[in-house]
């Protein structure tokens, strides 16, 4: 006889509350881990859309609209490139990235391309001061791109597609497909632009955009060559969805208030609502387990206390202690609850992975770390909804074992 | 062993003070054999329940080996009951969904016997009670005789030196309730002390000393020995 046995059979003794109260408690779980397992993945398909999109902020010169920008992205309006390390030094939080970028117009064998300058991740970590207080010494929370850990070493044409390359050279260029086929040059070719000769490392991949027929080189270089000062067209970034929804635009206008900033709103604000929808979702359900489940539990076990009272009252006779009396329920207690999120959690996922696609669309993968989620919401339920019945138990007058009082 | 010390019990019903039981004083001696009779409601049940530390008087004490019983904690009184006293009930209270063996090793476990001593323990009990061959049956797997030979089974495995049994015979057939009188007697002739509630007139006379109550009052004592003076209105040494 120990103690595990009393409960065991005590379980089994009375089948059907034992499922229903079981069933309360799975069920719950269930879809709070489907839900949970879903959204997680449909949160990080979003944020691989939003970071394929590219910037959604934009920095402009105040008389620049967004329209410029889509078509060329070239004028002649311009702003301090100084704006990048104001941005930088910031508190603000939510930006993952900042791409400043300067475009001339180019001249080759009678056909106009854009020379975009672009400045390489090195040349932040070069300046002391912006790596020590500045975006990259922040955790990024939004989950777009991980600037610190993203470069690859031959991953160049990624990096630009999301607005980030890590080395440059002055003499280096990376040319757009239409660039290339237009001129017919390929990698480690070289390039004259504006007198000086350039290096090709790399042929970009097809975008359908504007990107096509650009020549990308370091932002400084473009600078001398063209003959401008310090300033650029524009300053991407790249912002989390849930910031800029928080006000990162504005915080950002206010910074820098003589530009003016703009934001893809439609996309993020899209996007952002069906990851919302669904975390709400999953809170409606935590709640109605919480709710639902733990009133259910809590009453069975006082239906079960009243049931048992007087065995309850036996025991107590025979010499039981109210601390064991206490243990038997919290321990019956704690074996539903395990078995509700173990069951649930396994059942979540496998809803999840199976449904999941239908569903949102994405693929869905079981995720461990619910399992302590499951269990711990789980047995946290049905100790506490339980707590109160099994102190009633142990408190139980062992009198109620003769039939005459 | 036992003693009563003026001890009342009332309690209030529908506004009107019941008293269960009234001034009752009794001295129960180590190694004897009390059978309480009495008509329903007198008081006999309270008078036992007392005794086990179970129910707690309104006035008076109740002492085991000295040790006054309602000054312990309720949970002191639980380790008194697991130490000292074997309980017997008229309707069994087996655990239902414990096979005849783990409702023995139940009292077993409560002290902290392990697994294999219990095991052992329970197993001797039951052959003792003529059981040897029911270890594994559930109680609605038994009569009500071998049910209450189980739960004397029970009441043996902590080795009680006193024994409380409330109307042990009263749900039995003439023939199991003689068997089980004659294990108390047995019991008893172990050196165990028995108060035992009855309203079966065999049984009662299977014991040493009778008391006899009727309206929580004690108003005598059976086979004439009452030997020490009255202390209050309604007082019994039974020695």
């Amino acid at each position: 006889m120990t103690l595990r046995t009393l409960v065991w059979r005590e379980l089994f003794e009375r089948k059907s509350q034992m499922l229903t109260c079981f069933l309360a408690i799975f069920l719950g779980i269930t879809t709070v881990v489907a839900i949970r397992n879903v959204t997680h993945y449909s949160e990080k398909a979003v944020a691989l859309e939003m970071d394929n999109l590219g910037a959604n902020v934009l920095v402009l010169p105040k008389s620049a609209t967004l329209q410029d920008y889509y078509s060329a992205d070239m004028n002649e309006e311009t702003i301090p490139e100084e704006y990048v390390m104001r941005l930088t030094m910031s508190e603000i939080q939510g930006v993952d990235n900042l791409s400043p970028k300067l475009c001339v117009p180019v001249d080759l064998r009678g056909k106009q391309f854009a020379l975009t300058g672009i400045l390489p991740k090195s040349e932040f970590q070069a300046k002391a001061a912006w790596g020590g207080a500045g975006i990259f010494s922040r955790p990024i929370g939004c989950g777009v791109v991980d600037v610190a850990a993203e470069a690859e070493p031959d991953d160049k044409k990624i990096q630009v597609r999301k607005q980030v390359i890590k080395d440059l050279g002055s003499h280096e260029i990376l040319i757009g497909p239409d660039v290339a086929n237009s001129l017919g040059i390929k990698e480690s070719d070289s390039l004259t632009l504006l007198g000086e000769e350039f290096s090709v490392v790399a042929v970009l991949p097809e975008t359908g955009t504007i990107d096509d027929s650009r020549i990308f080189a370091h932002l400084h270089t473009v600078q001398r060559l063209s003959g401008k000062d310090a300033v650029v067209n524009c300053i991407e970034i790249i912002g989390c969805c849930k910031e800029i929804r928080a006000g990162l635009v504005d915080k950002v206008n206010k910074l820098l208030p003589d530009a003016k900033v703009v934001t893809v709103k439609q996309v993020v604000a899209t996007q952002q609502n069906v990851n919302d929808m669904m975390g709400r979702l999953s809170v409606i359900f935590l709640v109605i387990i919480v709710v639902v489940g733990g009133a259910g539990i809590a009453n069975y076990m006082y239906a079960n206390v009243f049931e048992r009272r007087r065995e309850i009252g036996t025991l107590m006779a025979l010499g039981a202690e109210s601390g064991l009396v206490l243990r038997i329920f919290l321990a019956k207690a704690l074996l539903l609850g395990l078995a509700g999120g173990i069951g649930g959690f396994v059942i979540g996922t496998t809803l999840a992975v199976t449904l999941g696609p239908r569903l949102a669309g994405v693929t869905v993968l079981p995720m461990p770390v619910l399992a302590l989620w499951a269990v711990g919401i789980s047995t946290g339920i049905a100790l506490a909804a339980s707590f109160f019945p099994a102190r009633r138990a142990a408190r139980l007058d062992p009198v109620a074992t003769f039939q005459e009082i | 062993m036992l003693r009563m010390e003026a001890v009342s019990k009332s309690y209030q019903h529908r506004g009107q003070v019941v008293n269960a039981l009234d001034e009752a004083t009794v001295h129960v001696a180590k190694g004897d054999f009390v059978s309480v009779v009495g008509p329903s409601g007198s008081g006999k049940s309270t008078l036992l329940l007392m005794l086990g530390g179970m129910l707690s008087p309104t006035s008076g004490r109740v002492l085991l080996d000295d040790q006054s019983i309602y000054d312990l904690t309720s949970d002191g009184r639980a380790r008194l009951r697991k130490e000292n006293i074997g309980f017997v009930f008229q309707t069994f209270n087996l655990v239902p969904y414990l096979t005849a063996l783990e409702n023995v090793q139940v009292p077993l476990y409560l002290a902290g016997a392990d697994e294999k001593r219990q095991n052992e323990t329970a197993t001797a009990l039951l052959e003792r009670v003529g059981l040897g061959e029911r270890l594994d049956h559930k109680p609605t797997e038994l009569s009500v005789g071998q049910q209450q030979r189980v739960a004397l089974a029970r009441m043996l495995a902590n080795d009680p030196a006193v024994i409380l049994a409330d109307e042990p015979t009263g749900n039995l057939d003439p023939e199991t309730a003689d068997q089980v009188i004659r294990f108390f007697e047995e019991f008893n002739e172990e050196g165990r002390t028995i108060v035992m509630v009855t309203h079966d007139p065999r049984a009662a006379a299977s014991a040493k000393k009778t008391l006899r109550l009727r309206d929580g009052k004690i108003v005598s004592a059976g086979k004439g020995e009452i030997t020490s003076p009255r202390i209050g209105p309604s007082s019994l040494h039974v020695a």
